[in-house]
């Protein structure tokens, strides 16, 4: 019986799930090209490096629950009335770009500061260091670390539930209320994100046994 | 603004929410870090079945959103007849949630003793299991320390999510008297700054775990 | 060895009967038999991959031969005979077994966490359950012995090579066992810190400990063992006391082995 009724829910459903990806794409495109002028001015000298380790450290304290409510809820006295499913997405995009700001530091860190002077030393510029001796090395490191992070902002998204955006959990929710089959649905959602997370994960992992080959093999050379 | 002196009278509730807070993530924590532990040895077990087993644990509560499972814990086992209360709800989740997260960082740090020094204790005459407690665990924890401090941070941030199951912890009190107060901004900006002032400790404990554990290593 | 195993003398600390073992498809030891007495002191010697370190780790049972078996002071290594039938050892057993075993391996291995004394007294400690207050003056003891009293206190990373290896081997002498196993203990070690791990070596062989000394040091061998093994291909090629077998080794195998190795060190030696 409760078969039919999921079943009937199914297209809801995959609409919904439609809508989490939309989220999570939209969010994770926001952090990935905050996060870079963040990283930048974080390792740079300054008021800038000043403000953007203010925003970083803000943001890992600061729930990402307590950050939607502030931007659905806290700007309306303001007269900001953003519509959830936005609210959403910059919310989860502004934490979002914190962490990968942190991430692209460490992938450019992780560089030996030896090579970067032997680059300047056969004269190339900083902007050719940065993308023919820099670059090309951080990359490997950081695309692991954004892959976890496209996971777990795809997890993430069921937050905004919480404040209504219309998504999967919201949906699941609506639904088991209206049905009264909350094990049911919350399984099936719950098996849902299982399917869109899986690949990720996979890749995830793929990219990050590449990168600890890449980095053996530099260090046999 | 006005409204802000209204603060103050906000903030004994507040400061039990941040209670109800601390609960569920030291909750949380602990049992995450018995599971994780246990899930993070099981990992590496002579059994082929087990490994799977374990496996199968972290990947699949690793893919589903922890708010997911706290509402099938809630409200799904109400379904089957099983009621839990909302803190119980929120801390057993979090712990089975953080087990699977905590399996892959523990496992990390066992392997990150050398075989030889496991060898080496079993020629004294050790079981297996006193050479994981008295050989490896120790070396294993001072690697994991930063891990798990950084875990811990996310856990109390996450607890947030323990408002929708109705655990009367910081967010949720919080959204309770802006129903009542209508004093969005000023509420929700000090419930940050209380979160801000609970995670400081920890992120500073963080810092501290990773200099040692950085210093450690030979 | 074509001849037919000698029938072992039952005082024997150590056999190996027809031991084999292989990984996979490579056959690392092959019919392996060997006894060592009570209080002798037996070198193994032959080239890398013939299969020393495997033996070795066989008698500790850290490898399990696929054929034949160890035992030692009689008792069968890995298998107890229960109601009848051989059953592999628990855990425990295995543990009570290893207990009587001193090993020391080419790396060292010790606790990179625990301090020189802490090492020695942690099998005591935590293993024979003995009182801090007893097992400390026994750890002191050991390392003044092996002329390390004081660096009781330093870490490993703090040691030389030399001195972690003697903390080692005092390690394994704080569970007074009745066998030590040595593989190679001194081939990671830089030339000039080799002479104090083998004098320690030497003090214990004086002092009537049963050891099995796998090593490339021929002067070693030849000074301290009763007797040598040479082992090539996973076989027992030939064996006998330290002198016979260096002066007249009556193997084309072990004549070369021998000529080599001599050519190396007098290579080394050679301004
Ligand atoms: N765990 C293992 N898996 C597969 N092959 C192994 C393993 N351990 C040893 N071998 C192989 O067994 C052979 C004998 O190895 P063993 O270490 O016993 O030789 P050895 O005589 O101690 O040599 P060396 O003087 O170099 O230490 C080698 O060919 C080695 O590659
Ligand atoms: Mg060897």
């Amino acid at each position: 019986m409760s078969w039919n009724i999921l079943a009937d829910s199914m297209p809801q459903l995959l609409q919904a799930a439609l809508s989490t990806l939309q989220m999570t794409g939209l969010a994770f495109l926001i952090a990935a090209v905050l996060g870079l002028p963040l990283a930048l001015a974080r390792m740079g000298p300054g008021l800038p490096g000043v403000l953007a380790l203010g925003y970083i450290e803000t943001m890992r304290g600061v729930p990402q629950l307590a950050l939607l409510f502030l931007i659905y809820f806290g700007l309306v006295p303001l007269g900001i009335a953003l519509r959830a499913f936005d609210a959403a997405v910059i919310g989860l995009g502004l934490s979002g770009a914190a962490y990968l700001a942190e991430v692209y530091r460490a992938g450019v860190q992780g560089v030996e500061p030896g090579q970067i002077e032997a680059a300047q030393m056969i004269g190339m510029r900083r902007r050719a260091v940065l993308r023919h001796v820099v670059l090309p090395q951080a990359w490997p490191a950081v695309l692991p670390p954004m892959g976890n992070y496209l996971v777990a902002l795809l997890k993430d998204t069921s937050i905004a539930s919480i404040i209504s955006a219309p998504e999967l959990m919201l949906r699941a929710r609506d639904l088991s209320s209206e049905y009264f089959l909350p094990m049911d649905y919350y399984l099936l959602v719950g098996g849902m994100y299982l399917v869109m997370a899986w690949p990720l994960m996979q890749g995830t992992r793929m990219l990050e046994r590449r990168a600890a080959r890449g980095r053996l093999q530099g260090e046999v050379r | 603004m006005s409204g802000w002196g209204r603060i103050w009278d906000a903030l004994p509730l507040l400061l039990s929410g941040a209670m109800t807070t601390i609960e569920i993530t030291a909750g949380g924590f602990l049992i995450a870090v018995a599971l994780g532990l246990l899930a993070g040895a099981l990992l590496g077990a002579r059994s082929r079945a087990v490994r799977a087993a374990a496996r199968v644990y972290t990947d699949v509560f690793r893919a589903v959103p922890v708010l997911t499972q706290l509402f099938i814990l809630y409200f799904g086992l109400v379904e089957v007849g099983v009621r839990l209360e909302p803190l119980q709800a929120a801390i057993l989740g979090f712990g089975i949630n953080g087990g699977a997260y905590l399996a892959e960082v523990f496992r990390a740090g066992l392997l990150s003793v050398h075989h030889g020094q496991t060898e080496a204790a079993q020629m004294l005459g050790m079981t297996r299991l006193a050479v994981l407690r008295i050989v490896v665990l120790p070396q294993a924890m001072r690697i994991v320390l930063p891990s798990l401090a950084n875990y811990a941070i996310g856990l109390l941030k996450d607890s947030t999510l323990a408002s929708a199951v109705a655990a009367p912890e910081l967010m949720f009190l919080a959204r309770k008297l802006v129903d009542r107060t209508f004093l969005g901004p000023q509420i929700y900006f000090s419930v940050a700054v209380i979160y801000l002032a609970m995670s400081l400790p920890l992120a500073r404990l963080s810092r501290l775990a990773e200099a040692r554990a950085g210093r450690g290593r030979r | 060895m074509s001849d037919p195993p000698l029938v072992p003398r039952p005082e024997a600390l150590v056999r190996a009967v027809r031991v084999g073992k292989r990984f996979g498809e490579t056959e690392v030891l092959r019919d392996v038999d060997l006894s060592v007495q009570p209080g002798e002191v037996l070198a193994i010697i032959g080239p890398s991959g013939s299969g020393k370190t495997t033996l070795l780790r066989c008698i500790a049972h850290l490898e399990h031969p696929t054929s034949g078996h160890v035992e030692i002071a009689g008792e069968r290594v890995g298998a107890v005979l229960d109601r009848g039938h051989l059953r592999p050892m628990s855990d425990r057993e295995i543990a009570r077994l290893r207990q009587g075993i001193g090993m020391v391996f080419q790396r060292f291995n010790l606790f990179p966490h625990l301090t020189a004394i802490e090492n020695v007294m942690l099998g005591p400690v935590q293993v024979l359950r003995r009182h801090r207050s007893e097992a400390e003056p026994l750890a002191r003891e050991l390392l003044r012995k092996v002329g390390l009293a004081h660096k009781a206190d330093s870490y490993p990373e703090r040691l030389s090579g030399g001195q972690q290896q003697r903390v080692a081997i005092a390690r394994s002498l704080a569970m007074q066992p009745r066998l030590m196993l040595f593989d190679e203990a001194t081939s990671a070690l830089d030339p000039e810190l080799i002479g104090e791990v083998l004098a320690v070596m030497r003090d214990l062989a004086r002092d009537g400990m049963t050891m099995l000394v796998v090593t490339h040091e021929m002067g070693f061998a030849e000074d301290v063992a009763d007797r040598v093994v040479f082992m090539d291909h996973g076989r027992v090629v030939e064996e006998g006391p330290p002198r016979e077998l260096f002066r007249a080794p009556s193997h084309a195998r072990t004549q070369a082995f021998l000529r080599a190795v001599i050519d190396r060190q007098a290579m080394a030696e050679a301004p």
